[in-house]
């Protein structure tokens, strides 16, 4: 899948996780979220950020279960409920968040 | 100068430290990498082991290999030197022949 | 045992056997966490085991008491440290950990030295405790 941010090829998987984690931005971000047709509003941004700070706390990226209930601690059980985090991304909150998160997939998604 | 010897396996998994320990000759070199740090470590029963050996041979261990175990400097046996990356080469290169215990 | 997962990752009965069964699963790590793959291959199927909702617990003894070492620093040997991932075990509603104390010991470990509050079981009681699983995965 190519994703071009500013005129530069950036290197993906085939399903378009980023090669390398240390290539992400804001705008690979969005870039990402054009290829999906998306865009990104500040609650897709929230989910984008927290899932940036788990993994550079524990090193792996949380299975949606744990996602789910993790948000629900920090902004809330409106938030903390798969619904909500399915109509953000309606590919599957961990899938495509941690996509645009610039994180590998989520152990355990198959 | 005669032998260097590598070891890289934890002392309580297989008995290559015992082993290269029983052969290694008098005046040569051991270096510690990899698991084979945690022979390195105090307040274990090889630590005697380590303290004997030292008596006729030079002991030491990679630093990064401690750091990425979680073992800190100040728990390696006194007496056995921690060496870097470059510290390594160097050994290499001050010994006639390097042998790894695998 | 006549049992599935379905693609919600929910266990669904598929035949006589009792519906939605709890099993006790341990998983036993007895390697060092970087000298093999044996130490992060076990996290991985502990972190896809928690989607289905039985009942882990997770063993350390031998050299893998050393798994649970903290201050692991990784960026000298060019190999990711793994080891705050057990610290996300307890999200993953993974409580269950057990330490040998003749393996602790022995490494001249207590612990104050391991990243996450875990139980210290004599060998005895380890092994009476393992004795009690439905299913054991040795890594």
């Amino acid at each position: 899948m190519a994703l071009v941010v500013n005129g530069q090829a950036i290197e993906t998987d085939e399903e378009g996780y980023l090669a390398n984690r240390s290539d992400w931005t804001e705008q690979v971000a969005t870039e990402m979220a054009k290829i999906d047709n998306a865009s990104l509003e500040p609650n897709h941004w929230e989910v984008i950020n927290f899932l940036r700070e788990y993994y550079e706390e524990y090193q792996i990226a949380p299975a949606v279960r744990v996602l789910t209930k993790a948000i629900g601690k920090k902004l809330g059980p409106d938030k903390g409920n798969s619904k909500y985090l399915y109509e953000l991304f309606p590919y599957g909150p961990a899938k495509q968040a941690c996509k645009y998160a610039g994180l590998p997939k989520p152990t355990g998604c198959v | 100068m005669p032998m260097l010897h590598t070891v890289n396996k934890s002392p309580f998994y297989t008995y290559t430290l015992e082993s290269c320990l029983d052969r290694a000759r008098e005046g040569s070199a051991v270096l510690l990498i990899e698991d084979g740090v945690y022979s390195a470590m105090r307040g274990t029963p090889i630590e005697r082991r380590m303290v004997e050996a030292m008596k006729k041979l030079a002991i030491y261990v990679l630093g990064p290999d401690l750091e990425a175990r979680g073992m800190t400097y100040d728990r390696v046996v006194s007496g056995v030197k921690v060496v870097d990356y470059g510290g390594f080469v160097d050994l290499a290169a001050q010994h006639n022949n390097v042998q790894s215990w695998l | 045992m006549s049992e599935a997962i379905n693609d919600v990752g929910e266990s669904v009965e598929t035949g006589e056997s009792a519906a939605g069964k709890v099993k006790k699963f341990m998983f036993i790590n007895r390697k060092s966490p970087y000298g093999t793959i044996y130490a992060l291959e076990s996290l991985e199927v502990v972190l896809i085991s928690a989607a289905f909702d039985q009942d882990v617990s997770l063993a350390f003894f031998d050299d893998g008491v050393y798994q649970l070492v903290k201050g692991q620093k990784t960026q000298g040997i060019g190999i990711k440290n793994h080891s705050p991932t057990y610290r996300a075990l307890d999200g993953y509603d993974i409580e269950k950990l057990y330490v040998e104390k003749e393996s602790m010991e022995l490494r001249g470990l207590t612990t104050e030295d391991l990243l996450v509050p875990v139980q210290q079981l004599s060998r005895g009681e380890l092994s009476k405790l393992i004795d009690t699983q439905d299913v054991v995965l040795s890594f």
